[in-house]
């Protein structure tokens, strides 16, 4: 049991580093964008995503409105329902109804990837373990940012208000590269949300409708004309 | 009100991992929601980056120069917080040639 624990917070460091590193930019747009280093901290510390909370910063900043705010979290983080029933396949079979409530609180796409990479079947030590530092990074990284981002100078801020998207990037074009029908959902993804920002016709859609719309038309389109074969890993 | 956005934040996201782990012991059998969800986190984080990026910097130019570096080094299957890293520093070294010019 105890092993477990220290296995999980072991497998746990190298993603904490990387969560630390990505929430500090994090961190800097909450605060450029008018949220106070407390509520910047406490917005990692309790959703535990990026590009939810990213899309979620934005929605803010632009004043919009809570089913808005409730709509693009459920599209974008609908992904977290898939790898929360893939984990649930993998998890040991003591582990409790109650241990699940946890369990499921910090399910990111790394900690599921690196689950799901375990030989064996996942206990609740061994989640906690996982889960821990990750937790402690991306909180951390966002408050110092946020505390940073105010005395960093405008170039440095500048510089690092891309890596969160950097990161998406480096998730993205792996898989593009791999796999032509993503490939086609990404470009596509790519045209309509150029659509949906230049036509001024579409200049009443807002940022946060724009990714929804983006989203389900080329995931929709993309399962349409290419279905997913087999057991795929997600 | 910032406190209400995390609120509806927290809740819808915390429902949508607590609930497929805690109720549905099966597998999905449907092969087109299969193969959405498969595409969902794709174009869901390339609509959020793209043209976004364009405009997160101080100029266009040392965006693209950020995107340009980002696209190369995922291709050869560098980690996250590389990529991450190398397009900020892009950014960095393109401005600080920019306002030298």
């Amino acid at each position: 049991m105890k092993q477990e624990f220290r296995q999980g917070l072991k497998d746990g460091i190298p993603i904490a580093l990387g969560y630390f590193s990505v929430s500090f930019s994090f961190g800097i747009l909450a605060l450029a964008g008018g949220l106070s280093i407390f509520q910047a901290g406490l917005t990692s510390l309790t959703n535990m995503t990026s590009a939810g909370q990213f899309a979620g910063l934005q929605i803010i900043i632009a004043g919009g409105t809570l089913l808005e705010m409730a709509m693009t979290q459920f599209i974008i983080n609908l992904r977290y329902a898939l790898m929360s029933l893939s984990l649930s396949q993998k998890l040991s079979s003591e582990v409790t109804f109650w241990q699940r409530l946890v369990i499921a609180f910090a399910n990111t796409d790394e900690i599921f990837a690196v689950a799901m990479g375990r030989q064996k079947s996942l206990t609740f030590s061994y989640m906690v373990g996982l889960q821990i530092l990750p937790i402690f990074g991306w909180t951390a990284g966002t408050v110092v940012g946020a505390a940073a981002g105010s005395v960093l100078p405008a170039a440095v801020n500048s510089a690092l208000s891309v890596a969160l998207y950097g990161m998406f990037i480096a998730i993205v074009i792996p898989a593009a590269k791999t796999a032509r029908p993503v490939l086609f959902v990404v470009v596509l993804a790519v045209l309509m949300s150029c659509l949906l920002y230049y036509v001024p016709v579409f200049s009443g859609v807002s940022s946060g409708m724009a990714i929804i719309i983006c989203t389900v038309a080329a995931s929709v389109i993309g399962a349409a004309f290419f279905p997913v074969q087999e057991e795929k890993e997600v | 009100m910032v406190y209400l956005y995390i609120f509806v934040m927290v809740l819808v996201t915390y429902l949508i991992r607590m609930i497929p782990l805690t109720l549905v012991r099966g597998k999905i059998e449907n092969r087109y929601l299969k193969s959405f969800l498969y595409y969902v986190p794709y174009t869901c984080l390339t609509a959020m980056t793209f043209p976004a990026i364009l405009y997160a910097t101080e100029s266009v130019l040392s965006a693209l120069a950020g995107v340009i570096t980002a696209v190369i080094l995922a291709f050869y299957n560098k980690s996250l917080v590389t990529v991450a890293a190398f397009a900020c520093a892009a950014v960095f070294v393109a401005e600080q040639f920019l306002a030298m010019i």
